[in-house]
């Protein structure tokens, strides 16, 4: 019911107390806090590759650093079965975790029904996600080196990251083909094709972006691992390039074992090895990235 | 519900739903409807909100086996078999029953794929760029695409979307067009293009549309469809059919009060 009817038309502004421009200036001063915010982040992070590139830069570029094996002279030998150990663990964690997790994450998504026991599979991968490295490498000793035999090699190592992975991925790519609008579905079953073809043709394509950030994490957390790797038997001394089922080495292993010892020249051999690590990480995101725009189609 | 079996050849009918009902949840949605779709012609479903003709429509080509809640009974005669038996593959059905749905979805592929993507999947054993630009021709979209093939069908406009999405369920050469409510998502324009495309597929295929718009419905239906709603002695709405017959006798003659309630806009 109306209480009464003003007949001037102007604001009545004596009725609102909105203190524009205090808020206007409040608003302000978050932006400011949340650019300070980015710049504490940049900061530190330039801060890391600039100190990094100092200390390593001049050991990386010495001839042999990336062709020789180790040795236990600060200034001789390189990294070499590190690089090619790294390079193997993460193409057999591609490999190995991407198809089991997205096929996973498929069956929960597009075939599974949703019911109450579903719901636990999810909450449960997702407390999986957020497990220590080192558990994960307890569970690869216990399952790859003793149950099934395979010692403390590469295999046993690739697989015990491929566990640590899989969760990320599984997460991720249920989120990606979540997404995935039900219009095309509909579009897909409308015209007489069977649920494969949908998934095959349609759902995977557009979930592809979404499915390769998860894989990017995943991996690269992988890559750069230590703890399991620790615990599954990884070395640090080879003398020749790892196989599959020999003993093996990796980069943040060796960055590892090289921090650990006090003769001065191995501070600059280890931070030499983490921009080797890092240049791998990005290459590896680099081709991710490349795949994603690719496949992108929106 | 009354049927006027005189101007209409129900005799010749693509579908006869017998008793169909559809619950969502346990719940009932839709009560028992018995009809007969006359073969090539034009059927709109009218009424309003929440009184199943979508629901319904999805029936004839089982895309509500797709929603889990949904469970039907009754029987759909198609062909001579009951869609709803075990036996029958849906898949097999939808090649025949093409849908269009109410916002366009053409795939994000290119406007040649769009088309070709389902006859080459179900091993289409033709010339695929024959039956492109011939469905295309159908959908009267050719001279607007004929030069830009490759691009993306997501590209074009809303009105050129929905028809490139009936020009891709055609490509199936099916019997029957469901379309639900085509022209809801699309400007005026757009909209007269799809009314005057379907007028003149009618000639090959038989139509039923739902559709939200009265005058639309007598502009362009052979027959159509009334539904309403109705409660049920515990309080729970749910659509049923309230009449079916020629156009000119709904919209000039309802025999239900009913209907010449909705048609003279009392209520909907």
């Amino acid at each position: 019911m109306v209480k009464s009817t003003r007949t001037n038309n102007s604001v009545n502004t004596a009725e609102f107390t909105d203190n524009l421009e205090r808020r206007e200036a409040i608003g302000k001063v978050f932006e400011y806090l949340f650019l300070i915010g980015l710049l504490i982040g940049l900061f530190v992070l330039a801060l890391l590759v600039l100190n990094i590139l100092h200390d390593g830069l001049g050991r990386l570029l010495t001839p042999g650093f990336l062709t020789e094996t180790p040795s236990r002279f600060a200034e001789r030998g390189g990294i070499r079965p590190a690089i090619i150990g790294s390079f193997f663990l993460g193409l057999i964690v591609l490999l190995v975790a991407v198809p089991i997790g997205v096929g996973a994450a498929l069956y929960l998504e597009e075939y599974a029904p949703k019911k109450w026991w579903t719901a636990v599979i999810e909450i449960n991968i997702g407390n999986l996600a957020g497990i220590p490295s080192i558990v994960y490498g307890l569970l690869g000793l216990g399952v790859f080196n003793y149950l099934l035999g395979f010692g403390p090699t590469l295999i046993s190592g690739a697989l015990t990251l491929a566990l640590l992975s899989l969760p990320v991925i599984i997460v991720t790519a249920r989120e990606a083909i979540r997404a995935v609008p039900d219009s095309l579905r509909n579009a897909s079953y409308g015209l007489g094709t069977t649920k494969w073809q949908t998934i095959q043709h349609h759902v995977l394509p557009y979930a592809i972006p979404g499915i390769l950030t998860g894989v990017i994490i995943s991996v690269s957390r992988a890559i750069g691992d230590a703890a399991s790797l620790v615990v599954v038997g990884a070395v640090s001394f080879l003398t020749f390039n790892p196989g599959l089922f020999q003993r093996f080495m990796a980069l943040p292993i060796q960055i590892f074992s090289y921090i650990t010892r006090p003769e001065p020249g191995f501070a600059n051999a280890a931070a030499a090895t983490i921009i080797v690590l890092i240049i791998l990480i990005l290459a590896l995101n680099a081709v991710a990235i490349y795949l994603r725009q690719r496949y992108s189609s929106h | 519900m009354t049927n006027s079996k005189a101007h209409l050849n129900t005799d010749d009918s693509v579908f006869d739903a017998e008793g169909i009902k559809v619950y969502y949840s346990g719940f009932l949605a839709l009560v028992d409807v018995y009809i007969k779709i006359p073969r090539q012609k034009i059927v709109a479903f009218i009424g309003p909100s929440g009184c199943g003709k979508s629901t319904l429509l999805r029936c004839f080509n089982r895309m509500n086996d797709l929603i889990p809640a949904a469970k039907v009974e009754g029987k759909l005669i198609y062909r001579s078999r009951n869609i709803y038996d075990p036996q029958v593959n849906p898949v097999k059905l939808r090649r025949q029953v093409g849908m269009v749905f109410q916002r366009p979805n053409p795939f994000p592929k290119s406007i040649y794929e769009n088309i070709a993507y389902a006859p080459r999947t179900n091993g289409y054993q033709g010339n695929l760029d024959e039956l492109v630009e011939s469905s295309l021709r159908q959908a009267a979209l050719w001279n607007e695409v004929k030069d830009k093939l490759k691009d993306k069908g997501t590209a074009l406009s809303g009105g050129q979307q929905q028809r490139l999405c009936i020009a891709r369920a055609i490509a199936m050469k099916p019997d029957v067009l469901l379309m639900d409510e085509p022209c809801s998502a699309l400007d005026p324009i757009s909209t007269r293009q799809v009314e005057e495309l379907c007028l003149e597929l009618k000639e090959r295929y038989t139509i039923i549309t739902v559709t939200h718009n009265m005058q639309q419905a007598s502009r362009i239906a052979d027959a159509t469809a009334f539904f309403n709603t109705e409660t049920d002695d515990r309080g729970k709405r749910r659509g049923k059919l309230v009449e079916f017959g020629p156009t000119e006798q709904i919209f000039g003659s309802p025999q239900t009060k009913e209907a010449e309630e909705y048609i003279s806009g009392r209520f909907g």
